[in-house]
């Protein structure tokens, strides 16, 4: 019979415990990938080539099923985000009370489109399918804090203080 | 926990409860969270404690309590005679006010009355507790009877009759398709297998619903409730709640309730002293639409990609890891506590003749009250746009209301006075959905509105069928034509073509809805298609100056 070999964690970093914790959770099981790709970006902020690897041969799994896993749901990042994160939502409510405007002024702004990071690597703004604050429409998630009934001007604002914190 | 244990647990609940004078409620779910009501509390608390009121006073934070436009939300209510003062857009430095006028008049700048349809035209069977006990205590939610319908089961009960009750009931799955659930269950507890699994859809994603959310974070015991019933109804011994990381406020509060569930003796083993175990774990979703289809949630339940596959086998017969799997929606869910309480006759009272029970809706877009409402089924659209949700603001034109999400559609002025329940709104060319219902006013185009949910429903397509894969593309490359007045009358021939194609050859639900809200704008808006596509002109002034990235 082959004998499993459980791998070394990439480097000495201590956030590899926490990954490793979840996978005996779910007894080294396949089944456990989503959960452990979770744990991986909520302790790392992203997914990289290093930690998929990873967590591929401990599960067992093909790269390439992580790597389908990691790419098929939007939640799983492959990039480090910004310093600071935008989330502009983009659910029907939020839509059609203006996001679409706060986009623009985003774009204006600092010249970012979605899924995009300043050159500084300062700013990074998302959109999401919908945030679930549809009675504050429109909604705009600033570094997990939600604010409601958002405009171009209040966005302005918003940025403003993470440019001026950080000049 | 034995029925007597129960018991005890309310009776000194509600006993401590009665030592206070006045009581607090403030509003802590998301919505007023994020317009800083957990200051509010804190402000509260902190006055209360420099007062010496704290045997005198309560101050609780609880779950939503509906009108969350005008948050943060505060209710003060005498303990021993309840009558509720609502206080609306209440800042942290208005909490003295507040509590100096408990035994007077109410604060007027703040006060919000409840005596209007918003409030008086609801009917709360789901959101009974929202807004009433603190989610993070189970105490609480014993104490407003909570876990007594899974006493009665346990003990009163075999699992066949609570299969009857729920069939008696009439209760239909809330997440849109509207199954009905005793016939499901039924099916469920019929089937063979070594193990059977019961898993709670908590996977909101229909843009600008937000029912889901709420109950997990107002309620949360109510739907653990509701699945340990229904485990026991099925034979199951293992749960999952498949709830959207999106949520982080919802995923603390059902751990919480998890563990404090598992440390009263409600889940694990040999619960109630009776030979039923059942035990509940969370698992993420990561932001993929079509996990709310059951075969993808059960694929992504298993660490996999979330794509459908073709039914049957259902996973009635075949769900997770190849064994009989039970999947119902939070809101269904959160029904059965009530209904095994009561009965289902009791509940089979509210309601249409096929539609029975209330419905709660996520009531967002152009109209004065947004929020969350609890309504019998077989209430007319204009009663929920006009009276509940306070008419269009600004003066302006009411034009659509869209249901169902990107598988509903938009249903115009004609159709207001049509009841809402599962076969008026087919009859339609929407669906209940989850329950998003969206007022859009004259400033909305409905071509760029159905744009918007193909652009969803292109970017949602797992890509594993070809009609959806490359259908939503090609429709959302007409639809965009047509809003930069590029179109053709061809383009419009071939756009019909393609919902029907779409409608009849998708593998799964997503696809297979997808053309829904092209189709009922088509119908009821054909003159704003014909203007883009002949004038060049949108109607409502939208198309044409779209900015760059919006799309994305």
């Amino acid at each position: 019979m082959l004998t499993f070999a459980k791998p070394v964690p990439p480097n000495e970093d201590k956030r590899w415990r926490l990954v490793d914790a979840t996978m005996r959770r779910h007894g080294q099981q396949s089944r456990g990938l989503i959960e452990v790709l979770h744990t991986v970006q909520e302790a790392f902020g992203y997914l990289d080539d290093q930690s998929l690897r990873y967590v591929a041969t401990s599960l067992r799994v093909p790269l390439s099923r992580a790597y389908g896993v990691a790419t098929f749901y939007h939640f799983f990042t492959l990039k480090p985000a910004g310093k600071h994160t935008c989330v502009i939502c983009m659910g029907t409510a939020c839509y059609i009370k203006g996001a679409p405007q706060l986009l623009e002024a985003m774009h204006r702004d600092l010249g970012l489109v979605p899924g995009e990071t300043t050159a500084d690597g300062n700013v990074s703004l998302l959109t999401a399918r919908c945030v679930g604050s549809c009675g504050l429409a429109p909604a705009v998630v600033c570094d997990q804090e939600v604010a409601g009934k958002v405009t171009p001007q209040i966005l302005r604002e918003h940025l403003s203080k993470w440019t001026r914190h950080d000049a | 926990m034995t029925p007597d244990e129960l018991r005890q647990i309310a009776e000194t609940e509600l006993e401590s409860q009665k030592r206070f004078h006045h009581r607090v409620n403030v509003c802590v779910a998301a919505g007023c969270l994020s317009c800083q009501s957990q200051g509010v509390k804190d402000a509260f608390d902190k006055d209360i404690a420099q007062r010496g009121w704290g045997e005198h006073c309560q101050v609780k934070g609880v779950g939503c309590m509906g009108l969350c436009s005008e948050g943060p939300l505060v209710s003060t209510s005498p303990v021993l005679a309840p009558s509720e003062r609502l206080y609306k857009s209440v800042a942290a430095a208005d909490a003295g006010e507040i509590l100096d006028s408990l035994e007077g008049p109410p604060v007027s700048r703040l006060h919000c009355p409840t005596d209007v349809p918003f409030f008086q035209r609801q009917k709360k069977i789901v959101l009974e507790n929202s807004g009433v006990i603190d989610p993070d205590r189970i105490e609480d939610y014993i104490a407003n009877e909570g876990y007594q319908g899974l006493i009665q089961a346990l003990t009163e009960m075999s699992p066949r009759e609570v299969v009857e009750q729920v069939m008696k009931s009439g209760l239909r799955g809330r997440g849109g398709a509207g199954y009905p659930t005793g016939l499901k269950w039924s099916t469920v507890s019929k089937s063979f297998g070594t193990r059977k699994f019961v898993i709670c859809n908590a996977d909101e994603g229909d843009p600008g619903a937000f029912m889901d959310r709420s109950v997990l974070e107002s309620d949360p015991h109510r739907v653990l409730e509701g699945m340990l019933i229904a485990a026991y109804a099925v034979g199951a011994s293992d749960g999952y709640i498949y709830v959207r990381a999106e949520y982080p406020l919802a995923i603390k509060r059902l751990r919480n309730a998890i563990r404090q569930a598992e440390r009263a003796g409600l889940l694990g083993s040999d619960i109630c002293g009776t030979r039923f175990s059942f035990k509940i774990d969370l698992r993420l979703g990561a932001g993929a639409f079509v996990c709310g289809e059951e075969t993808a949630l059960i694929a992504s339940v298993e660490g996999k990609r979330g794509t459908p596959r073709p039914r049957p086998p259902y996973p009635a017969m075949e769900g997770l890891l190849g064994q009989p799997t039970l999947i119902n929606n939070v809101e269904t869910l959160a029904n059965i506590p009530p209904i095994i309480r009561k009965g289902g006759d009791w509940y089979a009272q509210t309601g249409t003749e096929k539609s029975k029970g209330t419905k709660v809706f996520a009531l967002a877009g152009r109209v004065q009250n947004t929020g969350l409402v609890e309504v019998p089924m077989g209430i007319t659209l204009r009663e929920m746009v006009f009276e509940i949700g306070g008419g269009i603001p600004d003066g302006r034109k009411f034009k659509a209301v869209q249901t169902g999400g990107p598988s509903g559609g938009c249903l115009p002025t004609e159709t207001l006075d049509m009841p809402v329940d599962y076969e008026s709104l087919a009859r339609l060319g929407s669906i209940m959905g989850s329950g998003g219902m969206i007022v859009m006013d004259e400033d909305s185009c409905m071509v760029d509105v159905a744009k918007y949910f193909m652009d969803f429903c292109m970017t949602e397509s797992c890509g594993k069928c070809t009609p959806c894969r490359v259908g939503t593309y090609q429709m959302h490359r007409i639809l965009s034509a047509i809003t930069d007045m590029t179109a053709t009358p061809q383009d419009l021939a071939m756009l019909e073509e393609f919902c029907d194609l779409l409608r009849h050859t998708s593998l799964c639900g997503l696809g297979q809805s997808a053309p829904n809200p092209v189709v009922s704008t088509l119908k009821s808006f054909a003159a704003e298609y014909k203007a883009h596509i002949e004038d060049h002109k949108c109607p409502a002034g939208v198309c044409g100056k779209q900015p760059e990235g919006a799309s994305e």
